[in-house]
Order: structure tokens, then sequence, then C-alpha cells
């Protein structure tokens, strides 16, 4: 087949079209591999651990928390605004990347959404849970009701985070499942279980492939990427405004809505590197996923990580620069300094400088470093959500006042249960649903790029 | 009848035969074709059966697992006149432990009390309170207390008792046998007087009084330079200078409400008005007093003497006295001496240590100032604290030496509290015939054979007079809850008096009451104000002489015990409330400890909760005590009580027995050991960070500084206000702006008002646990901060509440609305709507909102007065109990508003100034806080705010809060 070595190939290994198929779907025909019922297992052991932790909340109150008259935030919102964040990779990568015209997210970009789907999930379990009262949840809805005038407040953050996340999750999910309707009528032919038949037959809306249906799927891609677009940008914006609303020092600035949306595109990406790479190990995708792939987002994760450390000092600078007493004990006396200097120095480290080894070409073809980095960076944007939090509730306006915040064994397993609740979400997507969308792939086999990434020698 | 259509043969057939047995049988209505044999027999088969069973057992389950649980509510039979359901009445009544004394107004509601109020026609206390005050109508609804009388441990009825009783009482007095009444002080009249007859049928029995807390030596001292065992009544309102020697007269010495209530009136800065008296202060550990002292030194109990014989020689060199020799002062005595001489006949020199040389010396400085017969009374001397202390030493020994037959113990507790309690409780198991009149089963209680229970104050009747000549009623608000008897009637049952000391009581008011008159309307007169009082000639007292000598000087550690505001000498510790109310100086709750100096702490390494050992025996942890002076260490009394209840046994320990012993019982200056033992022990205390780092949080001033600038220490207020800015429009109120005002120069952090407040409003008790967790849920707290050395620090105490901000951060953020601004400037929160999301909690700058972490009542985990129906008792019911997961905060007793309002509409008037108060602004007993409505300009609050001193708490924030605080002026020269 046509091939060049003098611009790279985004799918190595001169595959076939049906390479490509068979490659793709090979694990859900397989017998499920041992390493899938262990994790599984774990996972499972995970979730249970975590609906332990909500079911000790529910009965027994937020009490059963480590939080206080001051600190009336903590592991929840942390974790929160966590997977909110890993949770913006799939939509921003396949949509950013559609829009930039960078053909090579389509290896990624089905792995990514879905970690998007899982990850919103995952999220959106902490503002139910962290609520006194669960069992009136239903009030944040605007619906009507016998109240006279005592309706949803508007002007509340939090109530622009119901409608901003529920908003993001519809079109994240219908963006993802779009995408997978001809994968699915792929499968549907393969198949020779009735009843899987079945079952994919209708989850790809009857797809038969023709060109009207192509067209139209184009369209429709077109449309909701162009819908789910802003939304990337708006709900870690709005996120961020649950803290840049507020009046508290080091919550109440104004850089929160970039900060935070670059921050979650970072933490996204590194989520995906780190799945990519576990993915690509256990499925041998190597020709689909190649090295360039996570080279390029390599390159995008140094240049993300200089701007959240040029957003941590401009922090700091406008705290010094804006003469304002608390702000400045905020940053200077309980994050460089203080109580709480691991967690910054911790953030710093993670986020701003350990991502900046990606510079070095051998840093980022090796495969094992990568992965590291990753898991690095998934630290650090966790403990970037912990400072912002814990730091600025402990010591506020009033000396008085301040108090320190610990989590108690129950936040700790609702944290350990989201990831539980991920994980096996993630394994139900490797087992049944292409983890690579095949029929994206399969329209850029034949391409070759000029990008640095992929034209450089294995 | 339908045609039927057929399509082939074999149908038509069909329809025949239906047709035939249409013909045939008239179809009835209803049909039983196409149904089984079985199910038209009625026989079920096992399908069936299982079925059924599944069905009615799943209902059975449902329905019973819905019931509603079963709330009592008993409607009167016979209402009575004066009783409206949900109209509370007011009664006048006295408070009086055997300690302190408070004429007060007691709220009840459905004949039930559930608050205390003070009373304001008494010239005593003038409606000022205490946290005990507060607290004490807690202690009503306790579960500790005694349901019936006991003998020998089990329940009895009264009738066996009192046959029993009297029997010994009279074999006892036939045989001449000695008998002791030991009692606390008792400072009613009639009482006395009943004592006095009890005696008489009985002459065997001896009256011993004994206080936990001797005052003793004032008495002495007097006896000796006066010729009259008595303690002079303080006027601390006509001192301009108030020189106190570890003397708590504003947190716990003699009569603090009425002391408190004298020092605002000296202190209270207004417009045209720059007078202000001056304290100093001299004390071992930092008290109340002495965090609002303008000058304050630390000395150890062993330098008492030799300081004040200084201060006297300084005096008596300007007074012409005769001086005597002292070794050098170790603090500087000239700037006080100066200005008590500069202020003769309008100062005071007042002690609160037991011994009897100091207070010889402190009467001499009082004698060379000529302040008696100006800030001191003779003539109307204080009737509190008449313990006899040998006389106690006494029977302890003759108990000891089985001299004593019969022990009768009314309200003392001695075999918790006193210093030598081992020989008391050894002495008693000597007595054969042991008599107690607790109403809960206390340490002295568990070693009688009989528990005549008497009934809590607010169920008896009597009388009080607390200084001579000032006179108040005691008056039941509630049937006795219990099978109890008050004291008085049991005694006057023993002496075989006729009738019921009601009628005693008002039998003896006839002879005190003057004679001319309708003495039923004067008497109820009496009984309606709660307070009396006659007129007192003054009578001529010769000051002797006596001689004076300095103290003897000591190198160790020197314990100074002392009593906290909250708990007393022990009295309240099955208090939760009180347990719980963190102490202004310390912010510790539920718990005792050392209080040892900064260099102390530095030099032996010793921090925050780490366990010390005092003397070889009590093990108590550490708090590091900026204040506290060097070579002393303080502890706490009252606490380590074993029988008091379930929330305050084993709370801290008992330190009593640490008192010293040198001549009288002084609580100050037991050289004790101090060792470290390596373990620690957490302590729940409410306020971690004790500067204010700088920001202009509580603000300060001197006077001088004051009378050239109204502004000074305040000048952030006029940045602030000229930065104030915005873009939206005023906004209305609907005729009313409530406002609140607090001044901080009067305000001495006693925490009457944040008991008062948690009476008010249902607050929850949440245990130490909780407390160190830091989720007090109290809606007031007293921030307190330190400033300057830390050796003898500036001390700052900051009511913060809700500040009911018109631009209020919390209102903002509330995804639900549950918290939102009503038109008269409240900042209100709609408890139903909460969905507990506390944004605003952390969005208050203030961080006075309250998150319910757990459901606080009718919960196991908290087992305080929500968990018991007889506690449930005391809850407010104009105020709602709130449900776990909502948040709380303070309401500006809203309710209060609203009765008010309504009482004016219904009298169809505006609402008069000062006719609304607060829980907190009505008690307060220094009168910092003013409330009222701001759009009034004639009003008290609307003055305040117009004052120079008035800032806003963060006002930069532009929250525009509706409560001001006003600057802390200190007498202080630059």
């Amino acid at each position: 087949m046509y091939n060049t070595r003098v611009r790279g190939v985004l799918i190595k290994g001169n595959k076939s079209y049906s390479d490509i198929t068979h490659e793709v779907l090979r694990p859900m025909n397989d017998k499920t591999p041992m390493w899938w019922w262990v994790t599984a297992f774990l996972a499972t052991g995970a979730l249970f651990w975590g609906v332990w932790g909500f079911y000790n909340t529910i009965t027994t109150g937020i009490g059963a928390w480590g939080l206080n008259n001051n600190v009336a935030w903590g592991w929840a919102i942390i974790n929160f605004v966590w997977w909110i964040g890993i949770g913006h990779a799939g939509t921003a990568f396949s949509i950013f990347l559609l829009i930039v015209r960078q053909k090579w997210r389509t290896s990624i970009n089905r792995a990514a959404e879905a970690m998007t789907i899982f990850a919103v999930m995952a999220a959106g379990l902490f503002p139910l849970i962290h609520m006194g009262r669960i069992w009136d949840g239903f009030f944040i809805f605007p619906y009507w009701n016998t109240r006279g005038p005592l309706w949803d407040n508007f002007n509340s953050p939090l109530f622009w985070d119901v409608v901003a996340i529920s908003t993001y999750f519809m079109a994240s999910f219908a963006f993802w499942y779009i995408g997978m309707i001809p994968d699915f009528a792929t499968i549907r032919e393969r198949t020779a279980s009735k009843i899987k038949r079945k079952i994919y037959g209708v989850l790809s809306f009857g797809w038969i492939g023709n060109a009207k249906g192509w067209l139209r799927f184009e369209t429709a891609a077109i449309l909701l990427g162009g819908m789910a677009a802003p939304l990337v940008v708006s709900v870690h914006s709005i996120v961020s405004m649950d803290f840049s609303v507020s009046v508290i020092p080091g919550w109440h600035t104004t850089i929160f809505p970039p900060y935070f949306v670059v921050g979650a595109i970072f933490s996204g990406f590194g989520m995906v590197l780190t799945l990519m790479i576990i993915l690509r190990k256990v499925y041998r995708f190597k020709d689909i996923v190649t090295d360039g792939h996570f080279d390029a987002v390599a390159r995008i994760l140094t240049f993300i990580s200089l701007i959240m450390a040029t957003a941590y000092l401009t922090e700091l600078f406008m705290a010094w620069y804006s003469g304002n007493e608390y702000e400045l004990f905020t940053f200077m006396q309980n994050r460089v300094t203080g109580d709480y200097t691991f967690a910054y120095w911790t953030m710093i480290t993670c986020n701003a400088i350990i991502p900046q080894l990606f510079w070095f070409k051998k840093i980022r073809k090796n495969i094992p470093m990568v992965f590291i980095i990753s898991i690095f960076i998934n630290i650090g944007m966790w403990f970037e959500r912990y400072v912002i939090v814990v730091t600025s509730l402990s010591k506020d306006f009033l000396p008085a006042t301040w108090a320190t915040y610990s989590p108690t064994i129950t936040e700790i397993a609702i944290f350990v249960g989201t990831i539980g609740l991920f994980l096996l979400g993630v394994l139900m997507f490797f087992r049944f649903v292409p983890t690579i969308a095949i029929s994206e792939v399969k329209s850029v086999l034949k391409e070759t790029t000029t990008l640095k990434s992929f034209t450089d020698e294995d | 009848m339908e045609k039927k259509y057929w399509q082939s043969i074999e149908e038509h057939l069909e329809v025949k035969k239906g047709e035939n047995v249409a013909n045939n049988k008239p179809q009835p209505e209803f049909s039983i074709e196409g149904l089984d044999e079985t199910e038209i027999k009625g026989k079920s088969s096992r399908r069936d059966f299982l079925k059924m069973l599944g069905f009615s057992v799943s209902a059975v389950a449902l329905v019973s697992s819905c019931q509603m649980p079963v709330r009592k509510a008993i409607p009167l039979l016979n209402q009575p006149a004066d009783l409206t359901p949900g109209v509370p009445n007011f009664y006048a009544s006295t408070f009086f432990d055997g300690n302190d004394y408070c004429s007060i107004l007691v709220k009840t509601r459905e004949s039930r009390p559930i608050k205390i109020e003070g009373n304001d026609m008494s010239p005593i206390s003038q409606g000022g309170t205490s946290a005990k005050v507060q607290a004490s109508v807690l202690n009503l609804y306790d579960d500790a207390r005694l349901k019936n009388p006991v003998k020998v441990k089990a329940d009895t009825d009264w009738e066996t008792m009192d046959k029993e009783i009297m029997n010994n009482l009279e074999s006892l007095s036939l045989s001449g046998k000695k008998v002791v009444l030991l009692t606390s002080t008792i400072i009613s009249p009639s009482t006395k007087k009943l004592i006095g007859e009890f005696i008489n049928k009985y002459p065997n029995i001896e009256w011993v009084t004994y206080d936990a807390v001797s005052y003793e030596a004032i008495r002495k001292a007097h006896e000796l330079n006066f010729g009259e065992a008595i303690i002079p009544t303080y006027s601390i309102e006509n001192a301009k200078v108030v020189v106190g020697f570890n003397a708590d007269y504003l947190g716990t010495w003699l009569d603090p409400v009425s002391f408190s209530k004298q020092f605002s009136k000296n202190r209270k800065l207004f417009k045209g008005n720059t007078n202000m008296s001056r304290l100093y202060q001299f004390e071992s550990n930092l008290s109340l007093t002495g965090s609002n002292a303008d000058y304050r030194y630390g000395i150890k109990p062993s330098q008492e003497a030799t300081v004040l014989l200084n201060l006297y020689n300084e005096v008596a060199k300007e007074t012409g006295m005769s001086t005597y020799n002292a070794p050098a002062s170790p603090v500087d005595v000239k700037k006080a001496a100066k200005d008590l001489l500069k202020n003769k006949g309008k100062s005071l020199v007042v002690s609160g240590t037991n011994n009897l040389n100091i207070q010889l010396i402190v009467n001499a400085i009082n004698n060379a100032l000529s302040n008696y017969g100006q800030t001191l009374d003779l003539s109307r001397p204080f009737n509190l604290k008449q313990g006899n202390e040998e006389a106690m030493a006494k029977l302890v020994k003759q108990m000891n030496n089985d001299k004593i037959h019969g022990l009768m113990v009314y309200n003392v507790n001695p075999a918790y509290d006193y210093y030598d309690s081992k020989a008391f409780v050894n002495g008693m198991s000597k007595v054969k015939f042991k008599v107690s009149f607790a109403d809960t089963k206390d340490e002295t209680a568990e070693l009688c054979n009989f528990i005549a229970p008497d009934n809590n104050y607010l169920e008896s009747w009597n009388d009080a007079e607390v200084i001579k000549g000032e006179m108040s009623i005691q008056q039941p608000t509630i049937n006795p809850i219990f099978n109890t008897r008050q004291f008085q009637d049991s005694l006057m049952k023993w002496a075989v008096i006729s009738g019921v000391f009601r009628d005693y009581l008002e039998n003896n008011w006839k002879t005190i009451l003057p004679a001319e008159g309708n003495f039923k309307t004067k008497w109820n007169q009496t009984k309606h104000d709660g307070v009396y009082s006659y007129t007192i000639e003054d009578k001529e007292f010769n000051f002797a002489e006596q001689k004076l000598a300095a103290g003897k000087p000591s190198s160790g550690i020197e314990l100074a015990l002392y009593e906290k505001i909250a708990i007393g000498n022990g009295k309240y510790t099955n208090n939760p409330w009180l347990l719980e109310m963190p102490d202004p100086i310390t912010t510790a709750t539920w718990d005792n400890y050392v209080t040892v100096s900064v260099k102390y702490a530095e030099e032996n390494s010793l921090k925050f909760e780490d366990v010390v050992k005092i003397n070889g025996s009590i093990e108590l942890p550490v708090i590091v005590q900026p204040g506290q002076a060097d070579g002393t260490i303080g502890i706490a009394l009252g606490f380590g009580r074993t029988a008091v209840g379930k929330a305050g046994n084993g709370v801290g320990k008992n330190a009593f027995s640490l008192a010293n012993i040198n001549g009288n019982i002084s609580l100050l200056g037991k050289e004790v050991t101090i060792e470290k033992t390596g373990s620690t022990y957490p302590l729940a205390v409410t306020q971690i960070h004790h500067t204010m780092e700088g920001r202009a949080i509580a603000r300060e001033t001197t006077l001088p500084e004051y009378k050239k600038n109204p502004n000074s220490g305040n000048e952030q207020h006029l940045i602030d206000e000229k930065n104030n800015a915005t873009l939206y429009g005023k906004i209305d109120f609907d005729g009313i702006q409530w406002g609140m005002t607090i001044d901080l120069s009067t305000c001495t952090g006693c925490s009457n008002c944040v008991i008062a407040c948690q009476s008010e409003n249902n607050v929850a008790v949440i245990g130490k646990e909780q407390v160190k967790n830091r989720r007090i849920m109290h809606w007031m707290r007293i921030d307190r901060y330190y400033s300057a050395e830390e050796a003898n620090p500036d001390v700052y105490h900051m009511p913060v509440m809700c500040q009911h901000c018109d631009n209020a951060p919390c209102e903002n953020v509330c995804p639900v609305a549950a918290t939102n601004h009503s038109n008269e400037g409240l900042n209100q929160m709609a408890y139903n709507r909460c969905i507990g999301t506390r944004y605003c909690v952390n969005n208050c700058p203030y961080k006075v909102r309250r998150f319910n972490w757990f459901e606080f009542s009718n919960n196991n985990q908290f087992d305080y007065n929500m968990n018991s129906d007889l506690g449930k008792m005391v809850l407010n019911p104009d105020v709602i109990v709130r449900q776990r997961g909502v948040v709380e905060k303070c309401s500006l007793c809203v309710q209060r508003l609203q009765d008010k309002k309504l009482t004016a509409k219904m009298e169809n008037r505006e609402l008069r100034d000062g006719e609304v108060q607060t829980a907190c602004s009505q008690s307060c007993p220094t009168d910092a806080i003013t409330f009222g409505n701001l759009l009034d300009e004639n009003s008290q609050v609307s003055q305040n705010v117009k004052e120079d001193r008035m800032y806003h708490l963060l006002e930069q924030l532009h929250t525009l809060p509706s409560t001001s605080y006003l600057t802390k002026v200190k007498n202080r020269e630059v």
C-alpha cells in the first residue's frame, strides 16, 4: 500500500480497512481477559466502599465528614471539581482538535469522550451527596410549585452549575453516542450472536452506511460539535464561579474562569494520556495509537503547563498588587508558607514544573516516563483544587474563626467509590464498545501528516 | 342485541351455540363465564395462596412502617383565666443558688418556665443577668433531679419519710444528742426565721453555714476594723478608680451582675460625655476583670500582701497615716497610688483573696482614702457569703470524733467541694442520721440515709435580702414537676408548724411591709414587682487600726484556683449549656485545665494539651495562657464531679483539695509541684488563633486620644465609608430597619448573651467532640483577641452574631433562595427551604452561619436536653428546632420582633424604642448591646450609629451590615 517515509503517517503498519475493524473489535470478541476481571473486582470493591460512604453520610449527616463551621466545603467539592476537570478532556479533545483540523485526534477521541462521560457521572455524585438534605435536592430545579415567590435563586452560581453540568453531560453524551453509531453497525454486521446483533442493531439505530446516512451523520456531528464547543468553556467557567463569585480571599478573583478551563483541559489531557497508555498496552493498539499521538499530547501539555504556571504567578502578583491584606495573607502566609505549604508546593511542582520535562524529546518518547508524568498531573490538579477550597476557607477574614480541616474515612470512601465507578465505566467501555472510532480512523488511514510528532523516526 | 355475522360454517355454529345459551338462560349482569371452576367455588390454589400471602405481608409491612410517631399534647381540662395558649406570662422572681443573686423575670409558656430575663425594677441587678442565671432554667428540666424522696437509696413517699425523720429528730432531741443543720448562705429573712423556729423545736440542732468558696476574711477584717463582721456594699458606679487584687468582680466575685451594671455606667461614652472610670487589676490568672482593666499587673499570690502594703504606704504617706516596713513591690504601685490619691472618696480597692492580712490592708487603704461611706457602704452590707470556716472545721472534727449524731445538709455539697472532703466523707460515715435536701443525688446526698428533695427554685416560694434593705420575692412559676417538696416546707412539717411555707412567707411579710394600707394590695404589688426596698439609717463606724504585714516571699510555683464564669464552684456542672459555653478567656469548653504562663511553657517546653501532674496527684492538660503571672498556674474549680448527672460526671478534675490553708481557706497561693507526663489530652477550644493579624477588627483607642479626636482608632471607617460605592440603588425598607450596636468599651465578654441566645433560640448542645471539631452551634460567639506583649496582653472581647447585611454575600449564593432579605432589613432563613449546600456558610465573611451537621434532637449520640422528654420542655415553642442538614443563624430574635409588632398593631400605635429587645440585648449586664429601629431618628440605636466610634465589621467588603460596633476606649494615658 502507498506510504512514504518522508511524511509521517497517522496510522502505522500498512493496514487495510478490514485490519482496522479487526484490530479494534478484537478485544470485544476475545474471551474476557483475567486482568479485566481483577480490575473489575477491585473497582467494584471500591464502588461498594463508596456506597458505604454514601450510606453513612445520608444516615448520620454531613457531620460524618471533617468539615466545620469555617471550612464548610472539603473533599466533596474538591473531588467534584477534579472530576469535572477530567471530564473536560473528551469533548475538548474532539471539538478543539476538530476545529484546528488535527486529524490525529481520531485515534483517541472515542476513549477521551467515554472518559468524559464517566468522569462527569462521578463528578455529579458529589453535589448530590454534599447536600445536607439530599431528599430535598429537587428544590434546586425550577419547577412549578405552590410556594409562591420562593423559587430558585438565579443569582446563585450553584444554580448555574446545575444547568451547565447537566447541559454539558447531555451534549457530551449525545456527541459520544452519535459518533459510535457507525461502529455499532459494524459490530452488528460482524457478530455471530443473535442477542448481540439485536442489541447493537438497536444501538446503531438501523444504520446502513448509505451516503444519505453519512451525510446526516456528518452534519449532526458538526452541529453537535458546534454546540458543545462553547459548553466546554462554559462548564468549567461556571464551576469556577462557585468560587470567584464569593467574597472569600483566594476565591474572589477574576482570573478564575480561564484559569479553571485551562486547568480542566490540563487535567483532562493528563487523564487521557494515563488511560490511552494503558489501553494501548493491554489491547496492543500500538499502530493506531502511535508514539506520535503521545508526543502530540505531551506537547500540548507542556504548553498548558506554562499557562498554569502563568496563572499561579498572576494570582500571587495580584494578591500583592491589589494591596488587599486578606488576599495577601491567604496567598503568602497560608499557601506559599504556612500550614498548607505541602499542598501548595505539590501543586506547583506537579502542574508547573514536572510537565516541563516534556521539553525533552527523550522523555516524550519514553512511554513509562510519559505515563508517570501524566499521573503527576492528575495528582497536581487534585491538589490545586485542595489548595483553592481548603486554604481559602480555613483562614479568611476574622482570625478568631480560623480552623483547620482534614477529611474523615467517610469522605475518603466516597472519593475512592467514585474512582471505582469511573473505572468500572471505563472497563465496561473497554469490553462492550469499540474503544477507537473505527469509521473515523478509517477516514485518516491514508493520510499523512506534516506534524513533527508523527514525522520523526521511531 | 347486536347482530352477529359469520364467515364460515364453523363460526356460524359457534355463534349459534352462543345464541342458544343466551336464549336458554338470561345473562346476569355479572357473568362468571370464563372463570376457572376453582375460582368460582372460591377455592384458592397454592399459587393464589402465595400471592395473597405476599400481598398481605407487604401491605401490613408497608402500613405499619409508615406509622406516624405519637406526639403527646395534653390540653387543659379547666383553663386558668390568665393563661392563653401561645401567649407567655412573666413572673417576677429571684435567683439565688447559695452563691449568686439576681432579680429575675421568668417567662412561662403554657405554664412552663422557658426563659429567664433580668428584672428591670431591681436596683441591684438592674435587668442584667449572668450566664448561670440564664442557664438555670435548664436545671429545672434536669433528668438527674430526684423524682421522689429517697430513703437509703430507695424511693419512698413523704409520709413514711416524715414519720421516720421526725421520730429520729425527736429521739435525738430527747437524748440531747447534737444534730447539725449545714446550709449554704441563706439570704432569705423568712427562711432564717423558720430555721430559728425549727431549732426552737429541736434545741439540739446547731446551724452551720458553709460556702464552697469562702469570703470570711472580708467579714473578719471588718469585724476587726469596724466591729461588725460584714461585707460592705461596693459601689463601682461611684468609683472613678477601682484597684482590684485577684477579685474578678465582673466575672465571678461576689455579685458580678450588679458590678457589671455599675461598671458600664461608668464606662459608657457618648456625645458630650468623656468621663470614664479607670480600672487597675493586680492578679495571677488572667480574669475577665483583668482582661477589661486599663492597667493590669501580673503578681504571684504570695506577693499580693507586699504589693498592697506598698500601695498602702504610698497612700499613707500622702494622707498622714502610719506606714509600715515593706519589701519593695515587684510591680509598680506608684501609678495606681497617684490615681487613688487624686480620687479620694471616689475610689475603691478590693481584693478577692480570702486572707485576713490582705483584707486588713485593703480596708486600711480604703480608710486612708476616705472611701468608707462613699464607695463602700457599711450600713447596707451584702448578705452574701455568710459561711463560717471555723464552724465547718469544727463540724468535720466533731463528726470524726463521733460527737455529731445527726446531720442535715441543705444546698451544699462538702463531700465534693470541701478542701478536705476526705475528712468530711469519713466523718459522715460516723454519723447515724443524715438527711439531705439536695434536688439531685449529689456526692453528699449519696452518703445520706434520707434525701428529702428540695424543689427547683422555679417551683418554690421564698424571699431574699441580698443587701440590707433590698428585698426580693421568689415565687413558683410551675407546680413541682416531681414528687419533691421545698426545703422550707419540709422544715415546717418536721417542726410541726401548720400550713405551708407560702402562707408562712406571706405572714412574715406582714411584718416587713409597712403597716399602713391594705396588706393584700401591697403584697400583690411586691410579688408583681419582685423587689421591695426599705430605707436604712446610716450608722456610724469608727475605724480601728490593725497591724499590717507584708507577704512571705516564695520561690515555688504557686497555684491560683478560680471559679469559671459558666460553671462556678460546681453547682452547674451538669448543665450542658454552661459546660459548652466557651470560657471568655481561654475559649475552652467541657473541661478544666492548667493555665501556665508563656514563659513557663517555653522554659519547660509545654504545649497546648500536654498533660501535667499537679502535686503528683491531679493530671490535667495545659493551656498556655498569655497574661498568666510568672511563677503561677491556674486551675478552675467546679469540675471532676462524680455524682452530678450524665452531662457533667467525670468532666475535668476536682481541684478543691488544692486550696491554700493558711489561716483562711484561700483559693490562691498554694505552692505546688508540676511535672510533665508526656501524654496529651484533647481540649475543645473554640478559637485557635489569638491575634488580629494587624487587621482592623476590634478597634480601640485611649481616652486622651478619644478626647482629642473621637474618630481615633477608627480612621479606617472614614476611608471605607469614602470608598463605599455601589452601582445599585438604595434599599427600600418598610418603615423599619432593624439594627444593633455593640459597644466594645463596655462589653466585658461575660458571655451572658451567648446563653441567653441559646435559651431563647433552642440552640443545640453538641458535646465536646463536636466542639473540638469546630462545629459549635452558638448563634452568637465572643471572639477574643490578644495584642501587645505575651506576658501581659491587651485583651479584646468582641461579640459576633449575624450582622444582617443589606448586601449579604450569603443571600446571593443560595441556589434555592432559602436565605433572603426582609423589607425590615433582616437576613432571614427559611429552614424548610434549605437543602444544605453550605455555600452561605462559606461565603459569610463573619462565619456566623451554623450548619446542622447531625440531628441534634432525639439522637442518643447527643444525649443532652433535646434528647429527653423532660429536657425538651425548656424549648421555646416560638422557635423551631432545626432539622439535620439545614443552616441556621441569628435571626435577631425575629419571634420577639413579630410579637411586639403585633402588640403595637393591636394597640393601634407605633413601636416604641426599646420595646423590642433581642435576647442578647435584653439581658446584657453592661448594656453593651443596643437594639432598635435604625429608621427611627430618635431611637437609641440611631443615636449610637451616629457616634464617631461607630464602624462595621469588615466594612470594606461592602456588605452593609445592620450591626455596628463602637470602638473600645481604654482609659489609659498615651
